[in-house]
């Protein structure tokens, strides 16, 4: 299959970057992580809300390119309703296929989104065990 | 009357149903429908090969003689002989550059360049540089213009060229071209000036300025992509670098592309009749752009306040990605540029801007916006506003904007 992301981005990236899911923060999260650097241009938050270890809700803030912030989209509603171990196993091109790809210098975008949920999922375990 | 558009979801989708606001006229130009009107027939009809003796022949080489002639008006050159016409502003860019480091090699092995010169000029510089030459880089300061200080101290009688732009794309600035040349001429020898970006928005003159060899390029005077001139002042010592069957003075060799040369001569005479009354208008309508976006929360004008190109607005904005700008202004449809890493092949923020001392997160949030003809001052509100939304609507996803 051809992307035609390798030219720009898919219809389904603008959708995500124009209409993001789940922006924003929450209050005394169960989970915290954060990716990236603001001087190489992409800065990701993500916070979670676990129950029983479910992911209830889900939260981002992303400082970065159009590939970034969907990519955070994509990966907050990737993740929202799983069991931790579930969505720990969300990978990149789990995110990129699901956004019917990303150009190829983008991918470190999808990577950056899904390394920000596992810090978060690893912020709410190590949490858990205090 | 100010225009208050929906934060969330600006139009339809991608902004189909509302008109094109084109603001990256630096970055690509339409071709004049005049220019297409006059070009045409070297496309269908007169589509003889210059160098053949034959009518159709003769008719090409002609309409490329009288583009040359236009051209050496349109910059007042000494005569039609010192336009060479190229394939556009990267190869007069190498031509420049390389013809006169190889040609001139027994009297020096050293080659400068402005921080902000264009790609174009500087790997050209780093390839000399890995064939035995010394390449030095000339600092500018935070408005972008060059140092002059530093231009003295670094050239050398061994500094064979000079490269330094006549404006910048990026940043608008202007230089001080005739102080620069005193400079070049006092202590190196020839100095190319690149004026892809300021040619057809300023008025240049090359005898006037001292000019050596510069470069021009059709498609940014509203002309056919495919061409561009490098104008060599009489005696200037040159060498082709690509060589063949000797077609322009034997500095060029290819078949000459008729179409798009006729097309930037044509260009050159429209920019020159129409220059002062559109440069002027442009002007007016960058002001009211630049006061109406300076107004945005931490919105920061890159480049120089004054001396700056007519048509040329280019800004920074804290806490977000120009990239995220660039997409979310097109879908208003309006097309802009940006010097962020996330836009570049290579991933990393321009060098202009940090040439000019902005940090790499600052040059990240960099926006640019090139006026051209099919822009009207009735436009500036409908802009400064998009571009106000869409500011916010990055910052309220941005981690680095904190709660107030």
């Amino acid at each position: 299959m051809i992307y035609i992301a390798e030219f720009g981005y898919s219809k389904k990236v603008m959708e995500h970057f124009m209409n993001p899911k789940n922006v924003g923060v929450i209050e005394n999260p169960d989970g915290y992580g954060k990716v990236g650097n603001p001087v190489c241009g992409d800065l990701m938050e993500i916070f979670i809300k676990v129950k029983d270890d479910i992911i209830t809700d889900i939260k981002f803030k992303t400082f970065g390119c159009g590939s970034a912030i969907a990519t955070s989209s994509m990966v907050t509603e990737l993740a929202k309703g799983k069991h931790i171990d579930e969505a720990i196993k969300i990978t990149r091109s789990n995110v990129a296929d699901e956004l019917d790809g990303l150009p190829p210098q983008k991918m470190h975008c999808s990577n950056l989104a899904a390394d920000a949920l596992h810090e978060a999922i690893k912020d709410y375990k190590n949490k858990k065990k205090k | 009357m100010i225009l208050r558009l929906n934060l969330v979801q600006p139009c339809g989708f991608n902004g189909e149903h509302m008109k094109r606001i084109y603001l990256d006229h630096a970055s690509s130009m339409p071709v004049d429908p005049r220019v297409f009107k006059f070009a045409k027939p070297y496309l269908t009809k007169e589509y003889g090969n210059p160098s053949s003796l034959y009518s159709p022949g003769l008719e090409a080489k002609q309409a490329i003689e009288e583009s040359r002639k236009k051209i050496a008006e349109f910059i007042n050159a000494e005569n039609e002989k010192s336009i060479i016409f190229t394939s556009g502003a990267t190869e007069s860019n190498n031509l420049a550059i390389r013809g006169t480091a190889l040609r001139n090699l027994n009297d020096g092995k050293e080659v400068a360049a402005s921080a902000i010169e264009h790609i174009s000029v500087l790997n050209p510089m780093k390839e000399l540089q890995k064939n035995g030459f010394t390449f030095k880089t000339i600092p500018v300061d935070s408005t972008g213009t060059v140092d002059l200080e530093k231009l003295e101290n670094l050239l050398t009688k061994n500094t064979t060229v000079t490269s330094i732009m006549y404006a910048n794309n990026e940043i608008g600035t202007i230089e001080p071209i005739k102080e620069i040349r005193k400079i070049v001429h006092g202590k190196g020898r020839y100095l190319h000036v690149d004026a892809t970006a300021a040619a057809g928005f300023l008025p240049i003159d090359v005898q006037d300025e001292g000019i050596d060899l510069m470069t021009l390029s059709s498609n940014d005077l509203y002309g056919p992509r495919g061409a561009g001139a490098l104008y060599v002042k009489p005696g200037v010592k040159i060498q082709s670098i690509m060589p063949g069957g000797g077609q322009e003075r034997g500095l060029r060799s290819g078949t000459e592309n008729v179409f798009a040369i006729a097309g930037m001569g044509e260009a050159a005479r429209i920019a020159k009749k129409e220059m002062k009354e559109e440069s002027a208008r442009l002007r007016k309508i960058r002001d009211k752009l630049i006061n109406g976006i300076k107004k945005i929360d931490e919105a920061y004008l890159t480049g120089h306040p004054i001396q700056r190109l007519p048509h040329h607005a280019s800004f920074r904005f804290s806490h977000i990605e120009g990239e995220s700008i660039l997409l979310n202004m097109d879908m208003y449809n309006i097309q802009v540029a940006t010097g962020s890493a996330c836009s570049h092949k290579t991933l990393e923020p321009s060098h202009v801007l940090l040439a000019i001392g902005l940090k790499h997160e600052e040059a990240h949030g960099s926006v640019v916006l090139t006026l051209g003809r099919s822009n009207s001052i009735e436009q500036v509100p409908f802009i400064v506003e998009a571009l106000r939304d869409t500011v916010q609507r990055l910052r309220a996803l941005s981690p680095l904007v904190k709660e107030r």
